[in-house]
């Protein structure tokens, strides 16, 4: 099965999303070529992706209307690419989600969300019910469109592969949508989604200030990413992209330290295929004791700058 | 304007599923089912559009079984004008949800499709951006702040590294993330007035769809369960507990 990737990136650095997806691609048996859609920077971008280990090909289409990944020009690009190919597949982010059911639908076939293992060159299997299921789903379509959870997968090494580099192109703007402006937040910690450990808050951590105050040291202390429960954000404490679980980032770390979190279900569709999971919480009838391997029944207050000064 | 909102029938979000000994799907017999929560706020935004004079008129569209007419009641009672239940007794995947949608879209031509980002039960996140691309339009999915203007609407979306602004040409089909609004509670009078409004029902095969599915689900099983864990009397031995698991240096 011969299977084109879609390359995540911001312009300049290929996200390591990608390089989970190219590992899914490949288990699907066939050649994987990759596929880097963007403006200006592309052919930069394109080099990153030609290195990766176990990609045959890359194509790149550098055109102003595909530097902000608008679905509206990126998907009918992809699904004029799709002849020559068995399957697409895109990370499982924001940028994959918005995009491939885009695909999906111009090739009349129903996409596979999320997929967390190949099965078969047509079988995977995908997390339903906010994880509280796992579903084996058979494709009848002659084409997949797949999104790839991308903390199942291991990352393909990013170098070592010699990939050839081929310019394509595509229908260009559709003049439906224009990109206007991005609020990025800025942090100088590893990236959620791809960090070893991660120290999460939730609501019981009061305020901004707090949370900052007793999750922040802790962290700095871990070289950790910092997340938070959808209470804490709502609450304010935190902006929405810390925010793990169902509805906001999905997480696989070694270490997730759980800190004033209750462990609603939408949270733990989120983080429980961490390693190991450690939860601060006074409550001792807290469910994130049901599923955490190490559990400390304590005032977050006082436990957590202890263990921050005792690691 | 008038604001065409998809809503689905779903379990309960606060329910943990239970699934099915014979691996055949999840039991969701005498479970309380709710309309999705993405959906709510889709209804909600709909109708302060409304309340701003941005939209004329809200139409809620259901695809599912005759039960889902009371999720349709529901968007009537929180505001919606009328209701159209697609009725069907079939599992119906997004790429049919979204044909069915596109037809109605094509009858009804509203300026703006609204609509959550993903439902709770299939965790799919493609109905949206499938009828966006079948009716040729743009989407805004993730949407955290809507704004129209004129024969546009800006959309602030929550993508993973914050919150991106696109312009869309209206007409466009925009998917709800949580954070846009908190979706009102429906009072008891209009609950009552809601009975009253007009409601209709059809089948798939009014519009011309199959919703034969294209994906066959083999078997749904229980995720792994994890070790049962210890719970520890300090953060002395929590560290040591660590230091000896490796998870810390």
């Amino acid at each position: 099965m011969s299977a084109l990737v879609l390359a995540e990136h911001d312009g300049g650095v290929l996200s390591a999303a990608t390089l989970a997806t190219v590992t899914a691609a490949a288990a699907l048996g066939g050649p994987v070529h990759v596929l880097v859609a963007g403006g200006d920077d592309a052919a930069g971008v394109a080099d990153a992706a030609a290195a990766i280990a176990g990609v045959e090909k890359v194509l790149v289409a550098q055109d102003a209307a595909y530097g902000a990944q608008l679905a509206e020009n990126v998907a009918p690009l992809i699904a004029g690419l799709m002849d020559g190919y068995d399957a697409f597949l895109a990370p499982a982010t924001t940028t994959g989600k918005n995009i491939a059911p885009r695909v999906a639908a111009l090739l009349d076939v129903m996409q596979v969300s999320e997929i967390i293992s190949v099965e078969g060159p047509k079988t995977f299997t995908r997390p339903i019910y906010a994880g509280n299921a796992v579903a084996t789903v058979q494709s009848s379509d002659a084409r997949l469109v797949i999104t790839v959870r991308t903390t199942t997968f291991d990352k393909a090494a990013a170098t070592g592969g010699s990939a050839t580099v081929e310019a394509v192109s595509g229908p260009g703007d559709a003049g439906l949508s224009s990109f206007v402006g991005l609020e990025a937040s800025r942090s100088e910690r590893p990236e959620l989604t791809s960090a070893g450990i991660i120290v999460s808050g939730g609501r019981a951590l009061k305020d901004a200030e707090t949370f900052s105050q007793i999750i922040t040291p802790l962290a700095d202390k871990l070289g950790a990413a910092i997340g938070a429960s959808r209470a804490a954000v709502d609450a304010g404490y935190i902006s929405n992209d810390y925010q793990v679980g169902q509805t906001g980032k999905i997480v696989a770390p070694d270490l997730y330290i759980a800190v004033g979190i209750s462990g609603a279900i939408q949270h733990l569709a989120g983080m429980k295929d961490s390693k190991v999971i450690v939860a601060i919480n006074k409550d001792p009838d807290a469910p994130i004791f049901q599923i955490a391997d190490l559990g400390l029944v304590a005032d977050l207050f006082q436990a957590v700058p202890e263990l921050t000064g005792k690691l | 304007m008038k604001i065409l909102v998809p809503v689905k029938r779903v379990i309960d979000y606060n329910l943990k599923p239970r699934v099915k000994a014979d691996g055949s799907g999840v039991d969701l017999t005498n479970i309380k089912m709710s309309m999705n929560p993405f959906d709510e706020i889709a209804v909600e935004e709909a109708i302060r559009l409304r309340e701003k004079g941005a939209a004329s008129e809200i139409v809620a569209v259901s695809i599912g079984p005759a039960k889902a007419q009371e999720t349709l009641r529901t968007a009537l009672a929180m505001g919606a004008d009328r209701a159209i239940l697609v009725e069907t007794d079939d599992q119906v995947e997004p790429l049919a949800v979204a044909r069915i949608l596109k037809a109605i879209a094509d009858e009804e031509a509203p300026g703006m499709v609204l609509m959550g980002k993903q439902a709770i039960d299939d965790d799919c996140n493609q109905t949206g951006q499938m009828l966006a691309a079948l009716m040729g339009r743009p989407q805004g999915t993730f949407a955290s702040l809507v704004a129209i203007e004129g024969d546009h609407v800006s959309v602030t979306r929550e993508v993973d590294g914050g919150l991106e602004t696109v312009k869309l040409a209206l007409p466009a089909v925009v998917t709800t993330d949580l954070r846009l609004n908190e979706p009102r509670y429906a009072s008891l009078p209009n609950i009552m007035k809601a009975k009253k409004k007009p409601l209709d029902v059809k089948s798939p095969a009014d519009y011309g769809v199959d919703t034969t599915p294209r994906l066959t689900t083999l078997k749904v099983e229980e995720p792994p369960v994890r070790q049962a864990g210890e719970v520890v009397g300090s953060v002395d031995e929590l560290v040591t507990k660590l230091k000896a698991m490796g998870a810390v240096a």
